[in-house]
C-alpha cells in the first residue's frame, strides 16, 4: 500500500446475516478530500466506521496515516478529527464547555474562542448541548473534530440538518482544511456539496463502489448529452448519426452518441438546409445525471420491495 | 506550504493535563444534575439523622450513632460508585458520549481512569461530610482502626463501579436507571444500615461494607474476615466481568 491519508482494500462489514459493505476498496491521498456519495444504506457510514476504529473490518485491510485504527488506536486518534453523524457530546454541558474540554486534550490546539466565532456559535456558547438545533449540534461537532489540528478528518453528512447558510459556512471551512494541507474523508447525499467540495468521488451503492473518479471524470465519461439547436421553424433534420425533435417551433433537441463527428453533422445539416441557425447549446451531464443512473436499480429494488 | 489557520500540527497535551480536565467536567456535570446530588447527599442525611436520632427502627446496643453513622457511610459509598455511575455510564453510552470520548487522545483507559478519580473524589467529599454531621450529632469515631476501614472502602467502591459499568453495558439506559434505582432500595432495606438484619446478609456487599466499617469507626476493632472475604470476592468477581463485558457504544 502507499502512503495515502487512507487506504482501504477489499473491506467487508457485516450485521448478522446483512452485509453493509460488500469489498470496498479506496484511497485518499494526503491533502485531498475524498467524498463517499450514496443512498443511506449504502454502507458509507459502516465504512467510516471501520476508519475511525470504532469496528473491525469483517474482512479487508483499512490503513490510516499508515497505521491500524484498532492495533494502534491510542496513537492514531490524536492525529484524527471525527465528526460523527449525531451526538457524542454530553448533552448537559454547555457547547463552549465541551469544545474547550477537547481543546484541553491538545497540546497546541485552534483558539476555541476562533472556531465558535467561524461557526457562528457565540450565541450559544452557554447553551447545554441538548438545546441546540440540530444544525446547531453540527456546527458544534465539526468544532470539535477540527480542535486539535488534525492530520486527516472525518466527517459523517457534515451539513446534514444545516441551514443554507452554515452549509455555505461548512464548505468554505472545508476548503481551507483542503488548502492547509489536511485530509478530509467526508460522507454525503448531497451531489452539490460531493460537486463543489471533493477532489475525488466515490459512488457507493448496496455496500460496493458503483464508480469512481473526480466529478470531471465522472461527468465526462458520460459525455454531452444533448445538442439545441435555434433555426427556422419547421424543418425536419434527419440522418443515421443523431436524432432529432422540434421541441417547440424553431427550437430543436438532437440526441444520440454525440461525439464531434455526429455534433459536426448536425450543424452541417442545418447549414446544407439554409436554415438561419441563431443558437447553439451543449447539455452536459452533472454528476447528479451520473449518480441517478447508477442508483437507479438500487432505487427501482427497493421501491418493488416496498 | 504556506502556514494556514488549519496546518496540522495534532500532538497530545500531556496526559495529567487531559485527565485533570476531563475529571473536572465529570465533577461539573454531576453537581449539575438535580437527582445525583440528592442521590449522593439527600438520602444519606435522612437517613443518618433519622435511623441515628430518633427510635424508629430498632438497632442492636444502646448507642445508635454507632450502628447507623458507618452503615450511612457505607449507603453513600453505594449511591455514588454504584447507582449513579450505572445511570450516568448508561445514558452516556446511549448518547455517544463513551464511543467519541474513547475516540479522542483521552482515549477509553483514560477515560474509565478520570470516571474512576471523580467517582472516588466525591466519595471522599461526601464521606468527610457525613462523618462531620454525624460527630455533630453525637456519634464518637475511633481513628484506631482507619486503614483497614479505607481498605475495605476501597475494595467496596472497585466492586460497585465494576457492576455499574456491566449493568450499563448489558443494559439500556432506562432499564439500568431502574435496576440501579431498585438495587439501592432493596440494599437499603435489606442491607443493615437501618436496622439489624441476619448475620447471613453479610454476603451483600453492603452490609459487609457497612459491618466492617462499624467494627472499625465506631468500635475500634478489626475487620472480621468473613467481611472482607465478601468484598473481595464481590470486587473481583464484578470487575472481570465488567472488563469483559464493558461496551463502548
Amino acid at each position: 500500500m502507499t502512503d495515502g491519508a487512507v487506504e482501504v482494500r477489499d473491506v467487508v462489514v457485516r450485521y448478522g446475516a446483512t452485509t453493509a459493505v460488500d469489498g470496498v476498496s479506496l484511497g485518499v491521498p494526503r491533502g485531498r478530500v475524498l467524498a463517499l456519495l450514496g443512498h443511506n444504506g449504502a454502507g458509507k457510514t459502516s465504512l467510516l466506521q471501520v476508519c475511525e476504529g470504532f469496528r473491525a473490518a469483517d474482512g479487508g485491510e483499512c490503513r490510516v496515516l499508515g497505521l491500524d485504527p484498532i492495533a494502534d488506536h491510542d496513537a492514531l486518534m490524536p492525529r484524527l478529527g471525527i465528526m460523527l453523524q449525531s451526538g457524542g457530546v454530553y448533552p448537559w454541558a454547555t457547547a463552549g464547555e465541551i469544545l474547550r474540554l477537547f481543546a484541553s486534550f491538545s497540546a497546541n490546539p485552534l483558539s476555541p474562542d476562533m472556531l465558535i466565532d467561524r461557526l457562528g456559535l457565540r450565541k450559544f456558547e452557554r447553551t447545554r448541548f441538548r438545546r441546540l438545533s440540530g444544525g446547531e449540534q453540527q456546527r458544534l461537532s465539526l468544532a470539535i473534530a477540527l480542535v486539535g489540528r488534525p492530520e486527516l478528518v472525518f466527517l459523517d453528512e457534515p451539513t446534514a440538518g444545516m441551514d443554507t447558510e452554515s452549509r455555505h459556512t461548512t464548505w468554505q471551512l472545508i476548503e481551507e482544511l483542503r488548502s492547509d494541507g489536511v485530509s478530509v474523508l467526508l460522507t454525503t447525499h448531497l451531489l452539490d456539496e460531493a460537486e463543489r467540495l471533493a477532489d475525488d468521488v466515490v459512488i457507493m451503492r448496496e455496500g460496493r463502489v458503483a464508480a469512481t473518479g473526480t466529478p470531471a471524470e465522472l461527468t465526462a465519461a458520460a459525455g454531452i448529452d444533448l445538442l439545441e439547436v435555434r433555426a427556422d421553424a419547421g424543418l425536419q433534420p434527419q440522418s443515421t448519426q443523431f436524432a432529432a425533435v422540434e421541441k417547440t417551433p424553431g427550437e430543436y433537441v438532437i440526441t444520440g452518441n454525440l461525439d464531434a463527428a455526429a455534433i459536426a453533422e448536425a450543424i452541417a445539416w442545418f447549414a446544407k438546409a439554409g436554415a438561419q441557425v441563431t443558437a447553439v447549446n451543449t447539455r452536459r451531464r452533472t454528476l447528479e445525471d451520473v449518480y441517478l443512473a447508477l442508483t437507479a436499480d438500487a432505487t427501482r429494488k427497493a421501491g418493488a420491495a416496498r | 506550504m504556506s502556514t494556514g489557520t488549519f496546518t496540522p500540527a495534532p500532538a497530545r497535551a500531556p496526559m495529567r493535563a487531559i485527565l485533570r480536565s476531563q475529571i473536572r467536567m465529570e465533577l461539573v456535570l454531576t453537581a449539575r444534575r438535580g437527582e445525583a446530588v440528592v442521590l449522593a447527599m439527600g438520602v444519606p442525611l435522612l437517613v443518618l439523622l433519622g435511623a441515628g436520632l430518633t427510635d424508629v427502627t430498632t438497632v442492636p446496643g444502646d448507642d445508635r450513632l454507632a450502628f447507623v453513622v458507618p452503615g450511612v457511610l457505607a449507603l453513600t459509598v453505594m449511591s455514588t460508585a454504584f447507582t449513579g455511575q450505572a445511570i450516568t455510564t448508561g445514558y452516556e453510552r446511549s448518547y455517544g458520549v463513551l464511543k467519541r470520548l474513547g475516540a479522542s487522545p483521552l482515549t477509553r483507559p483514560g477515560l474509565l481512569l478520570a470516571k474512576t478519580a471523580a467517582v472516588l473524589a466525591l466519595i471522599v467529599v461526601q464521606l468527610l461530610v457525613l462523618a462531620g454531621v454525624g460527630a455533630a450529632v453525637g456519634w464518637r469515631p475511633d481513628a484506631g482502626q482507619l486503614l483497614p476501614a479505607l481498605g475495605v472502602t476501597v475494595l467496596a467502591t472497585a466492586a460497585y463501579s465494576g457492576l455499574a459499568l456491566l449493568l450499563a453495558s448489558v443494559l439500556k439506559p432506562e432499564t439500568t436507571t431502574g435496576a440501579a434505582t431498585l438495587i439501592y432500595v432493596l440494599m437499603l432495606a435489606a442491607g443493615g444500615i437501618m436496622f439489624t438484619t441476619p448475620d447471613v446478609a453479610v454476603v451483600l456487599p453492603l452490609a459487609a461494607h457497612a459491618e466492617a466499617l462499624r467494627a472499625t469507626l465506631s468500635h475500634g476493632t478489626g475487620v472480621p474476615a468473613a467481611d472482607w472475604l465478601s468484598l473481595a470476592a464481590w470486587a473481583v468477581v464484578c470487575v472481570t466481568a465488567a472488563v469483559k463485558k464493558m461496551r463502548w457504544e
